[in-house]
């Protein structure tokens, strides 16, 4: 199985302050793997690195082989890679159907795009009834629902998601994992999963990375991280 | 009754030029969160191309058309020589370089062109038409009605019906997510500034003639006005432009009627106090905010 994105010596830091030191990690293709560790290791950082808004003082990311040093946030975006950043990313000011349209900004067939909209209403139902709803009134659920169906209605080969189940009730948290993770089976879709829900997240992984104080501390097999009471006790705090 | 029939016709056509200049300084204030205090100057320097394109060719329309390719031309100018460099955290910054931009814009056109205020004609009659007695509008007011209020439609469609439209919202809206959607979110302000600085100056070159006529500050109280619209309808929302032009038109016109020019400036700003005291996000920025 060939590496989707690869990440290599990856060093960033705030004002000076190093974040990340050094981090280096595949994520194989059609595979999800989540990136647990506790408030402040750096996911957050990692994933806005490897999507182009933080430029890293030393390192690369590759995405299918190629560097991505000199490609800008927008130009990822249409080489396969997207971000549902962190608090859901949802426009509030448009609507539904809206937001899910910037998704797809780059298919140039409008029905190409229509029916990458009606699969989104597939996958997620609670979107078709609320296609003109505006943003702002929607459900945290909802919100994270349209979040993710937007990136994917760019058709991405890589998914990056920070974070999807902050604030939402374990049913939903459970049915967006649950169709992430068809998604991956069905399409080939790859997924770097960021989560402080190191349970929900690697019941869904097939591989899971510990991230400590800006360094990859464990990579292992996510079923086998999930047993592992030392490791969980030492970074994972259950 | 006439009189009042008159003033008020009269108030709502002014009232759609201020709407107009209005808009554009909401479009900038949506992308950039810069209050655009060199809008009147930018939108001169395209009446002095427009009224110089028709005195070479005889032609209102093709300077017509002038003003509003210069003006644009200037937004592109300003945003990618200027203003694009105005720092992010600082909103300061950017109302600062814009007010240096009006002296300096000012200042050129006062050496080019000379202080003098040139007589600028318009296109129609001015004089009202009677309509049983009535006054009503005059035929140049009804051109300056009908195209203020066309372009705005336009404009509307534009952000409403289009891909770019989405773009320049999402991009005014949310950044950072439009970014990462693949928006170039720094094309798309380069565009909001296009789109603002030719209306501007549109709207510029239509009050013109019913001014004392052109000169490099001829915009100035244009800018004050549609500055005090554009607060009253909400910094950040294009349908209280339109609301709060016709608002201000209207008092504007009843107050200069009844109660004596040299009060319209004191019941504009009067205007403004209430509604910055009452509802400081402006009288129609809650609905509209939230959507085009």
């Amino acid at each position: 199985m060939s590496a989707a994105l690869s990440v290599r010596e990856l060093v960033v830091g705030y004002g000076g302050a190093p974040v990340l030191r050094g981090v280096s990690f595949d994520v194989d293709e059609g595979t999800v793997v989540a990136l647990v560790g506790g408030n402040g290791a750096g996911k957050t950082t990692l994933l806005r690195t490897v999507s182009g808004l933080l430029t890293p003082s030393a390192g690369s990311v590759h995405l299918d082989g190629e560097d991505l040093a000199r490609v800008g946030v927008e130009d990822r975006v249409r080489r396969g890679l997207a971000q549902v950043p962190e608090g859901r990313g949802v426009i509030t000011e448009l609507t539904v159907e809206e937001n899910l349209r910037l998704g797809g900004l780059w298919r140039r067939d409008p029905a190409d795009l229509r029916a990458a909209l009606a699969e989104m209403y597939a996958l997620f139902e609670p979107l078709e009834r609320r296609r003109t709803t505006l943003g702002h009134q929607l459900s945290g659920g909802e919100r994270q629902m349209l979040a993710i169906a937007r990136a994917l209605v760019a058709r991405p080969r890589v998914l990056l998601l920070d974070e999807p189940s902050l604030g939402l009730a374990p049913l939903v948290v459970a049915q967006i994992m649950r169709v992430l993770r068809e998604l991956c089976d069905r399409t080939g879709l790859t997924v770097l999963l960021a989560e402080q829900n190191v349970a929900g997240a690697l019941s869904v992984a097939d591989h899971g990375l510990v991230l400590a104080l800006g360094e990859v501390v464990a990579s292992r097999p996510a079923a086998e991280l999930a047993g592992d009471e030392a490791l969980r006790h030492a970074y994972l705090g259950f | 009754m006439d009189r009042f029939v008159f003033l008020l016709g009269t108030g709502l056509a002014r009232g759609t030029l201020f709407a107009l200049f209005a808009l554009a300084l909401v479009l900038i204030w949506r992308s950039t969160r810069i209050v655009n205090f060199a809008a009147g100057a930018m939108a001169i320097v395209g009446v002095y191309v427009g009224v110089a394109v028709t005195g070479l060719t005889g032609s209102y329309w093709l300077g017509l058309l002038a003003t509003v390719l210069a003006g644009g031309l200037v937004g592109l100018v300003v945003e990618r020589g200027l203003l694009r460099f105005a720092s992010a955290r600082s909103p300061l910054s950017g109302v600062i370089l814009a007010i240096g931009l009006v002296i300096v814009l000012q200042s050129l056109l006062g050496i080019a062109f000379g202080q003098q205020h040139t007589p600028v004609r318009a296109p129609f009659d001015d004089r009202p038409v009677q309509v049983g007695g009535v006054p009503l509008l005059s035929p140049y007011d009804v051109f300056v009605v009908v195209v203020a209020l066309g372009l705005m439609a336009a404009l509307r469609l534009l952000f409403v019906r289009t891909t770019l439209g989405l773009q320049l919202r999402a991009a005014a809206f949310e950044p950072e997510v439009s970014r990462l959607l693949g928006v170039r979110v720094a094309r798309m302000r380069t565009v909001g500034w296009v789109l603002a600085a030719a209306a501007a100056s549109l709207a510029a070159m239509l009050a013109v003639p019913k001014e004392l006529g052109l000169n490099p500050h001829a915009a100035d109280m244009l800018f004050v006005y549609a500055f005090t619209v554009a607060v009253v309808g909400g910094l950040d929302s294009p349908g209280g432009a339109l609301l709060g032009g016709l608002t201000v038109g209207v008092v504007m016109s009843l107050v200069t009627g009844y109660l004596g020019a040299t009060l319209t400036p004191v019941a504009v700003l009067a205007l403004l106090v209430v509604v910055l005291l009452v509802r400081p996000s402006g009288l129609f920025a809650a609905a509209e905010a939230r959507r085009a």
